[in-house]
């Protein structure tokens, strides 16, 4: 390991290098291995205070961000776009200055909008985790899949990573599609030409409109959730014919490698994009995503948080 | 020191070590990363070639333990922590390369409570430098090097960094 980190703010993947994302990754490892000891907290972050500010809905990420700094023994504050004074009409950015105000070392946010992460990055002293803004980037879900193909696969360079499903309004299939290629995957984007446009190509991935010919060469197949909160009518012509055409059903999942997994960021919706017998099944590792998560996310704040100011 | 000097004295450690703890079985050697691995390993080869038994060895990671993060300009690495468990009722040993502030082995001690609870825990170090800032001392000791504040120990290891075993006391 012979990168050193020097950020203080982790925006997306599209800026960090191949061995950032390495170390990231081996860092997790370490903290993993927290979550066995008898007593699962250390105090490397001791005296620091974290602010969990999601502007959009949100309970995995935000629980597995509070659970990760609470292991790394920082003090967590919560903050939801109800409770703040946003809704008298502040701007992000005081907002933001009032929590720096308030000695926030780090402050995790979820915003509607692309970039929110990285306007606040550049004004405040604090550190900046993206926990997903818009459509743009959701680095800790990425960092988490990636973490996972590894720990299961001993490796992601050369694998087949097939992501399916609504890739145009998807921050996290974007996230992953910079850290897969960073590592050496060949990635390819399935789903109906409206959600998954050949535009993608530019990003050096696959695009298919047809599931059934990948599937039988996947080595991992990362279904993203239906957003049914961002669909149009032009986009997505309904829920029963997206099942038909794109969905992993009991009948497909035969289709796979004995040796591929299934991953979903969640919340699945079942019989959506995915049947209940293979979210349960064998080839899925979708609760090791969530236990993973919270190590690659004490990874992450020990990094950003830890370096000196 | 030179290769030998530190055989001979790694090898002392091995016998204070069989001497000081009559139950050999539940001594575990738990080596800082990255020299104080190979050193434990090394110490545990010299007590399975005395006492013909096999001695556990472990890797306690104190990076994420450290009261000074936040303030150094460069993040020390964490790494995995490896120990066999349960602690409880076992003798282990810390083993690091070189003994200084003691701060290290407070984080060390730290990250061992965290897996358990063992009957008692001991320190065995290479080098011990001096210049303590906490109230700590080695149980076992290869060599005595008093050194200036201003000066640096520096240990290599063939394992670990691809040089000839060698101690050296660098005046600045």
């Amino acid at each position: 390991m012979s990168t050193r980190w020097n950020r203080k703010d982790l925006l997306g993947l599209r800026e960090l290098a191949g061995d950032e994302i390495n170390l990231i990754l081996e860092t997790a490892d370490a903290f993993k291995q927290v979550g066995t000891r008898e007593i699962k907290k250390v105090p490397a972050l001791r005296g620091k205070t974290l602010v969990n500010f999601f502007i959009e809905p949100s309970t995995r990420t935000r629980t597995s961000f509070e659970l990760a700094a609470s292991r790394l023994s920082a003090d967590v504050i919560n903050i939801s776009a109800s409770t703040s004074s946003l809704t008298k009409g502040e701007t992000l950015k005081d907002t933001a200055k009032v929590l720096e105000a308030n000695h926030a070392d780090i402050i995790v946010l979820r915003h509607s909008s692309a970039g929110a992460p990285q306007f606040l990055a550049q004004r405040l002293k604090s550190s900046v985790i993206n926990a997903g803004d818009g459509a743009h980037e959701h680095p800790t879900q990425a960092l988490l899949d990636l973490y996972t193909i590894r720990d299961k696969r001993g490796k992601i360079e050369n694998l087949h990573i097939v992501i399916v499903g609504d890739i145009l309004f998807s921050r996290v299939a974007r996230s992953n599609i910079f850290g897969l290629t960073k590592l050496g995957a060949r990635v390819t984007l399935v789903g109906p030409s409206t959600l998954v446009p050949r535009e993608f190509e530019k990003l050096g991935v696959k695009v298919s409109h047809k599931i059934d010919d990948v599937l039988p060469g996947a080595d991992v197949v990362n279904l993203l959730r239906i957003q049914h909160e961002r669909q149009r009518k032009e986009y997505f012509p309904g829920i029963g014919e997206y099942t038909a055409l794109f969905g992993l059903t009991k009948e497909r999942a035969k289709l796979l490698k004995p040796d591929c997994l299934i991953m979903h960021p969640g919340p699945i919706n079942r019989g959506v994009e995915i049947d209940s017998e293979v979210a349960d099944g064998l080839h899925s590792v979708i609760l090791e995503q969530v236990t993973n998560g919270l190590a690659v996310r004490m990874a992450v704040l020990y990094l950003c948080g830890g370096i000196a100011t | 020191m030179d290769a030998e000097a530190i055989r001979r004295a790694l090898r002392r450690v091995a016998h204070e070590i069989i001497e000081q703890n009559a139950d050999l079985k539940s001594v575990v050697l738990a080596g800082i990363p990255s020299r104080g691995v190979e050193i434990a390993r090394r110490i545990a080869e010299f007590i399975s070639a005395i006492e013909k038994i096999d001695i556990e060895t472990g890797v306690v990671d104190v990076a994420m333990h450290r009261d000074d993060v936040g303030t150094r300009a460069e993040l020390p690495v964490v790494h995995e922590s490896k120990l066999p468990l349960p602690l409880e009722g076992r003798t282990v040993i810390i083993v690091d390369d070189v003994l200084f502030t003691g701060r290290t082995v407070r984080a060390a001690m730290d990250a061992i409570s965290s897996f358990g609870r063992p009957a008692r825990i001991q320190l065995a170090v290479l080098i011990d430098r001096g210049h303590r800032e906490l109230p700590i001392r080695a149980d076992y000791v290869g060599k005595n090097l008093p050194s200036a504040a201003s000066e640096k120990v520096r240990v290599r290891l063939e394992q670990t960094d691809d040089e000839a075993d060698a101690v050296w006391l660098l005046k600045e």
